[in-house]
């Protein structure tokens, strides 16, 4: 009896002794996914930036082509994701807090973007406004340029970043539901004031991590920006494209320099999605 | 078209009309040019653009370096959403917050970082070329390039269901005699299965239509390393708009139709 007692706790510790290898094995297997493929990449972007110090790194950053790129970013950043972040908000309403036929539909169309490669997105503005385009011949005749200009690439931003607010802010107002919204209105709030003091500060922590990941596209999109920008230095080129360029002429430390720009920016990018993140859930577990 | 559940809360009308125009203007009414666009082509012209020998070996390229890399990271996103969800260790949380990286960092930086990674006087393409084999400017660099870019994918889709199953089954399951395995095959897998295809979808759709991080990489040779987004580029800096069009619209339908058997295949496997 005792002995047989003596098996099956040999046998358990046996199991648990392998569990424990199992474990250490997975982890280490998680940890070297990790520094293969993540931290790999981020530092070789960072030694190739520094690789000729400090001077040459800042000089790439100062130069005017770089400059006028980061602007141009800028202007595309900042004129797609106030846009898309009211569709977001718009979307999400309809699709929250009503039902109606088709819903599914219009969810899946809010979604397309994301299935659709960026240079077919860049694709269909060319066909629309180039000069071979639907609109091209009337658009040469009142003297407006989008294609190989900045409204293009805005309009190519802003395809490509659509589904981002609207994806994080249709679940989490699903889950909310419309008892506040409907209570605010019975005690007398107008449509604003229940929207201002009821739905915005319970959606607050979803939209900035939905403005947070837009942001992210914007500022880094290449391929629909690529096929529209016709690559005019200092006047069409945003950062990605302007790293592409310097890369091609063999400029490698520039071309780092620009990119670890980047790289930090992604990286403070993920810091505030780590923060807004923690909020959504908070709210959640409440 | 609708019917209102509350009444009460405005702003049907208006949200949904601005959704529905904002939605048409910027994504349907151009996609719906691109395939108008293609009728300007008669059904050979069609054929002929997209049965060119240099058309299909991208299109084979493509498609078949999106589904190894959704694959590779069938496996290493499972990894990685399960030591995630549950072990606590030293560098959880860096990990954790690293994952999604590629999402936010621009597919250019990507690009230049993994050619420089795996070129064959980068660190890593030097070992590689140590022991025989190329990796930049192969489909095996392609791959490694959009298995990186999609990564999040899996994991993202993983987590939250690992999150969810409750350890008592698979103590349960071990306890009366189960290998690990086992647990693994009959427990695990049947409750992961329908997020790991999401996420393996997601990743699929994604690579498919990858440019930015694949061109620095790729070596970009007709026939041998050349991707389908990069020869509509090609065929746009000849102005063949007409050709740039037609392989566009392939992408998308043959992108809808592999989404859809998936989508089916989903459907099959959560309804028993």
């Amino acid at each position: 009896m005792s002995s047989l007692t003596l098996t099956a706790a040999s046998s358990a510790q046996a199991i648990r002794r392998s569990r424990t290898w199992g474990r250490r094995l997975l982890i280490a297997g998680a940890w070297l996914v990790f520094a293969l493929f993540l931290l790999l990449p981020l530092l070789v972007v960072l030694a190739e930036a520094l690789k000729q110090g400090f001077g040459t790194f800042f000089s790439a950053l100062l130069e005017p082509d770089a400059l006028a790129a980061l602007k141009l970013t800028l202007i595309a950043v900042g004129i797609s994701v106030p846009l898309n972040m009211l569709f977001g908000v718009a979307a999400a309403w309809c699709v929250s807090k009503y039902e109606f036929r088709g819903k599914s539909l219009l969810v899946t169309l809010i979604d397309l973007p994301f299935s659709v490669s960026p240079v077919i997105a860049g694709l269909i503005y060319v066909l629309m406004f180039g000069a071979q385009g639907w609109f091209g011949p009337w658009l040469r005749e009142h003297d407006i340029q989008i294609v190989f200009a900045v409204p293009g690439i805005v309009l190519a931003t802003l395809f490509v970043t659509v589904p981002f607010v609207a994806r994080e802010l249709i679940p989490l107002m699903q889950e909310q539901g419309t008892q506040e919204e409907e209570a605010a209105r019975l005690l007398g709030a107008n449509g604003w004031q229940m929207f201002w003091h009821v739905t915005l500060p319970n959606i607050r922590w979803g939209l900035i991590y939905g403005v947070v990941l837009c942001t992210a596209r914007a500022m880094g999109e290449f391929g629909a920006v690529s096929v529209v920008s016709g690559h005019i230095r200092g006047v069409t080129n945003t950062l990605p494209l302007h790293v592409e360029i310097l890369y091609n002429e063999y400029n490698h430390v520039a071309a780092f320099s620009v990119a670890s720009l980047l790289l930090l920016l992604a990286l403070f990018i993920l810091l505030l999605k780590q923060w807004s993140e923690r909020h959504v859930n908070a709210n959640r577990g409440e | 078209m609708s019917r209102r559940i509350s009444p009460v809360i405005p702003g049907f009308g208006l949200t949904l009309g601005y959704t529905l125009v904002y939605l048409s203007l910027l994504v349907l009414i151009p996609l719906g040019a691109l395939f108008l666009k293609t009728t300007q082509l008669s059904w050979e012209q069609f054929i002929a653009v997209i049965g060119a020998p240099r058309v299909l070996a991208a299109l084979r390229l493509s498609f078949g370096t999106a589904l190894l890399a959704a694959v590779l990271n069938g496996v290493i996103g499972t990894l990685l959403a399960w030591v995630l969800v549950r072990y606590r260790f030293p560098g959880r949380k860096l990990i954790e917050a690293m994952i999604d990286l590629p999402f936010a960092l621009p597919t250019a930086v990507a690009g230049i970082a993994l050619a420089a990674l795996y070129a064959p006087a980068g660190p890593v393409g030097r070992i590689a070329t140590e022991l025989g084999f190329k990796i930049a400017y192969t489909p095996l660099g392609i791959t490694l390039a959009l298995t990186f870019v999609t990564l999040p994918f899996v994991v993202r889709t993983l987590q939250p269901v690992l999150a969810d199953i409750p350890r008592e089954v698979e103590e349960a399951a071990s306890c009366l005699g189960a290998k690990p395995w086992q647990v693994f095959r009959h427990v695990l897998l049947p409750a992961l299965l329908p997020a790991w295809l999401t996420g393996f979808a997601l990743a699929f759709a994604r690579g498919v239509g990858e440019y930015g991080s694949v061109i620095f990489i790729a070596g970009n040779m007709p026939m041998k390393t050349e991707i389908l987004p990069l020869l509509i580029m090609v065929k746009l800096d000849q102005y063949d708009y007409a050709g740039a069009t037609a392989i566009g619209v392939l992408m998308l339908v043959v992108s809808f139709l592999l989404l859809l058997l998936i989508n089916l295949l989903q459907r099959r496997i959560s309804t028993p």
